[in-house]
C-alpha cells in the first residue's frame, strides 16, 4: 500500500489530494498564497487532517508548479548566467541569446563564449576541444562572479562527451558554479536548445530555494517521505533533480490535468478539456501521456524546443463574461473573483456559470438569483459553450475517427451535452482535481533522441540501442525495472541525406519505486 | 529603379519567402537572424539592384545553402561561408562580382544572398533562379536557359572547398551532394556566374520585392482587420504573380507522408467546409499538385500553398497537421517559369505525373 500526496500550485488556486493506491482519499481546493508555501501547507493540513492520515504514513509528496514559468515571464529573482558554446568554426554566425528580447537578455548579464569543439550530424567532431579556452572562460566567470552556466556543444544528442567534459573542468575551475549541459534539456535544434539550457541556468539558484520552502513546509508537517516535483511531459523527478533542472516544470499544470484525467476515467487515448476559470485546454493523450508539441515553444519570449505537451487554449472558462446583442462568451473573465461577482453569488456580473445554472445544468449559488434570465439568451449561450469547446476538440484532433472525450476541471461543469465528434464523453469522480491527481500518480520517465548515422548500423540496430538507453534511463531516474515500458518510437530519416542518417526519438516509463511502510 | 532592404523589412520578407517556398524551402529563420545581425553590425540597409537595369557587363555569382534542414539548425553557420564561396569562384575566373543574386526566391535561401551582400557590401538583384523553391541545382531558370553551374565553389565552416567543373548541371547536383554530405549536411555555394546580359535573359526577375509584397500583405490584413485573402489576392495583381485565387476551402482530414531517397514525400487530404468534395495535394518537399476526385486544379510549377483560413499565414508541408482550417491558393508563376523548356525541367511529368501543365487563366 502507497499514500500519496499530489499538489498543484496554479496562479490561483492550489489544489491538493491524497491517494490511497489508486483511490482518492481526500481532496481540497485552496487559494495559492504569495510566498507559495503557506498554500502547500494548508493543503497538506487538510488533506491529512480530514482523512485522520498519520504524517508518517504518507509515502510520497508529488508538486507541481508554475512558479519557475512565472520568474521568466516576469523577468524576477533571475541569476546572472554565462552561455559557453562549443562548435567552433561553426556557430559564430548566430551567437547564444542572439534571438532574446533585450530586457531578459540583460536581465541575466548577456554573457557568451565561443569556444571550439562540436560534432557533425555523423558523430565526426567539428574541432577539438580546446582547453586552453574553457580555461580563459573559467578564470573569466570568476573575474566576474558569474557562477551559473549553460554549456551547448553542435550535435550533442548525438554525442554527449564534450558538454560533458566541459561542465567538469568549469566545476573544478569555477568554485560553487552550476552547470547546465544542453543535451540533458532539449533537442536537436542548436538556438532552441541551447536557449532552454541558458533558461535553465539562471533559474537554478531559485530552484534551490524554492525546492528548500516545499521541503520545509513539508518536514514541518512531521512528513519524511521523499519529495518530487512533475515534468511538462507528465512524469516526476525527484527533489534534487527538480533543484537541477528547474525548466523541466515549465507547462506541467496541463500535463497534470491531462494525465489525471486519463487515470481517473480509465482512457489512455483520448481527448481531453480542462475547463478553469478563464480559459480551457484541449490536448490529445496518446498511451495516457499528452501528445507533445512538435514546433518551437515561446517562454516569455524565448524560443525554445523541449518536451512540452501540445496544448490548445481558448477563452472560455467558469468565470467568463456573457454579453449579450451581440451574443459574445468570454475571452474576458472575472477570474478568481467569481465568488463575488457572478450572479448566483450575488453579484453583478452575468457569467457562464450562471448561465450553467439558469439552464438547470449546474447546482452552484443562489438559482434564484438567475431565474429571471430570458430563456432564449440562456439557450443561445450554452448551444455556443457547445460550438466553441466541439471546435477546439476537433482542432486538437489527430484523425476524423470519433474518440472519447474526457472533461475535467473546476468550470467543466458548463459542457452539458456530448460534443461532436466525441465517441463518448467521460466526466469522471474528482473531475475538479485531476491536476492534484495528475501529479500523485506521475510516473518515471527515461527519455533519447539523437540522430543515428546508418552506415555501419542497421536501422533495428539503432532502434534497439534507443529503446534500451531510454529504459536505462527511466530505471536510473527511480522506475521499477519490471514496470518500464517503451511509450514512444519515432524514427524519422533526414531529407536530402539520402539513405544514412535517421533521427530516432524514444521514451520509456515506468512506476516510481516507493517503499511502503 | 532599385530599392533598399531594412531591417524592419526581414519578417515579412520571411512570410513572403515561405509563401513563395509553395510549402517547402525550409524555414528563412536562421538566414532571417544571420540578415538581422549583419544590419545590426553595420548600421546599414542592403541595396537591391532592379535586374532589367543590371549592365550588360555586370558580373554576377549566385549564392546559397544546400543540405539537410535538420542539419542548419543544428550546425549554425560560421557566417562567412557563402561569401568565402563567392570570393573564392571570383578568383578562380579572374573576375570581381559586381552583385550577387538568389538561386531561389522561396524557403532559407531567400536570405542567404543577403547575408552575403551585407558582410561583402555587395548589391543584391532582386530576382532569382527559382522563381518559388525546387529540391535540387539544376531546377534553375539559369539551367533551362542555357547557363552552366559550374564552375561552383562549395565551402564549409572551416572554409575548406571544393571546386566543381562539370560537363552539366546534373552532375554538378549528383557531385555537390556527396560533398555536402561529407562537409556535414550542409554546405554553402557560389554557382552559375553570369554577365548582366545573360542574367537578364535567364532570370526570374523581381523575386526578392515579390517576396517582401506578399509577406507584407499577410501582416498589413491582419493589423488592418481586412480580408487576408482578397488583401493578398489584390496585392498580387498586376505582377507577374498573377492571377492567384482560392481553389479550396476546408478541413485538412490526413497527412501521411514518407522519406525516399532524401525527400519528404506526401499527401494531404482537405475536406471541404460544408460539401462533399475532398481536395488532395500531393507534396516532395514542395507541394506539386491538387486534385479534386480526378480533376487537376493545380500543378507544378505554379505555386500551390496551404493557408492558415483565418491569417493566410502559409503552412510548410512539415506544419501541415489535422484540423487545421484552410483555404487553397494557386498562383500564376513568371511566363519564363512555363515556356515548354521550363516545363521540361520541372513540369508535371518531371515529378511523375502524366499530365500536361496548363497555364492559369
Amino acid at each position: 500500500m502507497s499514500l500519496r500526496i499530489g499538489i498543484d500550485v496554479g496562479g490561483t488556486n492550489t489544489d491538493a489530494v491524497l491517494m490511497d493506491d489508486l483511490k482518492v482519499v481526500s481532496k481540497i481546493k485552496t487559494p495559492t498564497t504569495a510566498d507559495v508555501t503557506t498554500g502547500i501547507t494548508n493543503g497538506l493540513k487538510f488533506v491529512l487532517e480530514s482523512s485522520g492520515t498519520a504524517t508518517s504514513a504518507v509515502n510520497g509528496v508529488m508538486i507541481g508548479t508554475t512558479h519557475f514559468t512565472n520568474a521568466v515571464v516576469e523577468r524576477r529573482r533571475l541569476q546572472k548566467t554565462a552561455a559557453v558554446r562549443l562548435g567552433l568554426p561553426a556557430t559564430a554566425a548566430l551567437p547564444p541569446m542572439v534571438d532574446w528580447p533585450q530586457d531578459l537578455a540583460d536581465t541575466i548579464g548577456g554573457n557568451n563564449y565561443l569556444c571550439h569543439g562540436g560534432h557533425e550530424f555523423d558523430g565526426r567532431p567539428i574541432s577539438a576541444l580546446r582547453p586552453d579556452e574553457i580555461k580563459a572562460v573559467a578564470e573569466d566567470l570568476n573575474a566576474k562572479g558569474i557562477t551559473a552556466v549553460a554549456v551547448s556543444s553542435v550535435f550533442s544528442p548525438v554525442n554527449t562527451d564534450l558538454e560533458n567534459e566541459v561542465a567538469a573542468m568549469l566545476r573544478e575551475w569555477v568554485p560553487g558554479v552550476s552547470v547546465t549541459p544542453s543535451h540533458e534539456i532539449g533537442r536537436i535544434g542548436l538556438l532552441e536548445r541551447e536557449n532552454a539550457a541558458i533558461l535553465n541556468a539562471c533559474l537554478r539558484q531559485l530552484a534551490a530555494e524554492t525546492v528548500a520552502a516545499f521541503r520545509k513546509a513539508i518536514s514541518d508537517m512531521g512528513i519524511t517521505a521523499p519529495l518530487y516535483l512533475t515534468q511538462n511531459d507528465g512524469t516526476l523527478m525527484s527533489a534534487e533533480f527538480a533543484e537541477q533542472y528547474p525548466v523541466l516544470t515549465f507547462a506541467s499544470g496541463p500535463t497534470n490535468s491531462m494525465r489525471g484525467a486519463a487515470f481517473l476515467s480509465g482512457l489512455k487515448d483520448a481527448m481531453v478539456v480542462d475547463v478553469g476559470g478563464t480559459t480551457s485546454d484541449v490536448g490529445a493523450l496518446t498511451h495516457g501521456f499528452p501528445r507533445e508539441a512538435s514546433v518551437a515553444v515561446d517562454i516569455g519570449g524565448v524560443r525554445t524546443n523541449f518536451r512540452m505537451p501540445d496544448v490548445f487554449s481558448f477563452g472560455l472558462g467558469g468565470g467568463s463574461l456573457v454579453k449579450e446583442d451581440p451574443l459574445r462568451i468570454g475571452p474576458q473573465s472575472v477570474g478568481f473573483r467569481i465568488t463575488q461577482e457572478a450572479l448566483v453569488f450575488g453579484g453583478n456580473t452575468l457569467t457562464t456559470t450562471d448561465i450553467a445554472v439558469a439552464a438547470g445544468v449546474a447546482e452552484i449559488g443562489d438559482p434564484s438569483r438567475v431565474a429571471h434570465l430570458d430563456k432564449a439568451l440562456v439557450a443561445a449561450a450554452m448551444a455556443r459553450i457547445q460550438e466553441m469547446s466541439e471546435a477546439a476538440v476537433d482542432r486538437m484532433k489527430t484523425s476524423a475517427e470519433p474518440v472519447p472525450v474526457i472533461v475535467v476541471g473546476g468550470g467543466s461543469v458548463l459542457i452539458a451535452k456530448p460534443l461532436a465528434g466525441a465517441s463518448e464523453m467521460v466526466k469522471p469522480n474528482h473531475y475538479e482535481a485531476a491536476n492534484a491527481v495528475g501529479a500523485a500518480i506521475a510516473q518515471i520517465s527515461g527519455e533519447v533522441d539523437r540522430v543515428y548515422s546508418l552506415a555501419g548500423m542497421s536501422r533495428d540496430a539503432a532502434l534497439d540501442d534507443a529503446k534500451s538507453e531510454a529504459s536505462q534511463k527511466a530505471v536510473e531516474a527511480g522506475a521499477d525495472p519490471s514496470t518500464v515500458q517503451i511509450v514512444d518510437v519515432e524514427d524519422v530519416p533526414l531529407a536530402y541525406l539520402p539513405g544514412n542518417a535517421t533521427r530516432i526519438r524514444v521514451k520509456a516509463v515506468g512506476d516510481l519505486t516507493l517503499v511502503g511502510r | 529603379m532599385s530599392m533598399t532592404l531594412h531591417i524592419e523589412d526581414l519578417p515579412d520578407l520571411a512570410r513572403g519567402a515561405a509563401f513563395l517556398g509553395s510549402g517547402g524551402g525550409g524555414n528563412p529563420y536562421i538566414g532571417r537572424l544571420m540578415v538581422e545581425r549583419a544590419m545590426r553590425e553595420t548600421g546599414r540597409p542592403l541595396e537591391l539592384l532592379d535586374l532589367e537595369e543590371l549592365p550588360d557587363d555586370a558580373f554576377v555569382i549566385t549564392t546559397a545553402m544546400m543540405g539537410a534542414p535538420t542539419c542548419i539548425v543544428e550546425k549554425l553557420p560560421e557566417g562567412m561561408e557563402a561569401a568565402h564561396s563567392l570570393r573564392r569562384l571570383e578568383e578562380h575566373l579572374g573576375r570581381k562580382a559586381t552583385a550577387t543574386m538568389p538561386i531561389e526566391a522561396g524557403g532559407v535561401n531567400s536570405m542567404i544572398p543577403l547575408v552575403v551582400g551585407m558582410r561583402l557590401g555587395l548589391p543584391v538583384v532582386d530576382g532569382d533562379g527559382m522563381g518559388r523553391a525546387f529540391p535540387e541545382l539544376y531546377h534553375e531558370t539559369f539551367h533551362i536557359y542555357g547557363v552552366s553551374g559550374t564552375p561552383m565553389v562549395i565551402t564549409n565552416d572551416h572554409g575548406d572547398q571544393t571546386l566543381l567543373d562539370t560537363h552539366d548541371n546534373y552532375m554538378m547536383e549528383w557531385l555537390s551532394r556527396g560533398i555536402a554530405i561529407r562537409m556535414g549536411g550542409v554546405a554553402y555555394i557560389a554557382e552559375y556566374p553570369m554577365d548582366g546580359a545573360t542574367a537578364k535573359r535567364v532570370s526570374v526577375s523581381g523575386t526578392i520585392g515579390m517576396g517582401l509584397r506578399i509577406g507584407r500583405a499577410i501582416r498589413e490584413a491582419r493589423e488592418q482587420h481586412l480580408d487576408p485573402f482578397d488583401h493578398l489576392i489584390r496585392s498580387m495583381e498586376g505582377t507577374s504573380y498573377s492571377p492567384a485565387r482560392v481553389i479550396f476551402t476546408g478541413k485538412l482530414i490526413e497527412v501521411f507522408r514518407r522519406t525516399k531517397d532524401g525527400f519528404a514525400l506526401g499527401t494531404v487530404k482537405i475536406q471541404e467546409l460544408g460539401g462533399p468534395r475532398v481536395m488532395t495535394i500531393d507534396f516532395q518537399n514542395e507541394n506539386l499538385i491538387a486534385m479534386v476526385d480526378d480533376e487537376v486544379l493545380a500543378v507544378v510549377p505554379n505555386l500551390i500553398n496551404i493557408l492558415d483560413a483565418e491569417t493566410a499565414e502559409p503552412i510548410t508541408t512539415e506544419e501541415l497537421r489535422y484540423g487545421q482550417r484552410v483555404k487553397v491558393m494557386v498562383v500564376s508563376v513568371p511566363p519564363i517559369m512555363r515556356t515548354p523548356e521550363a516545363i521540361a525541367v520541372w513540369g508535371p511529368r518531371t515529378f511523375g505525373y502524366d499530365v500536361d501543365f496548363e497555364p492559369l487563366t
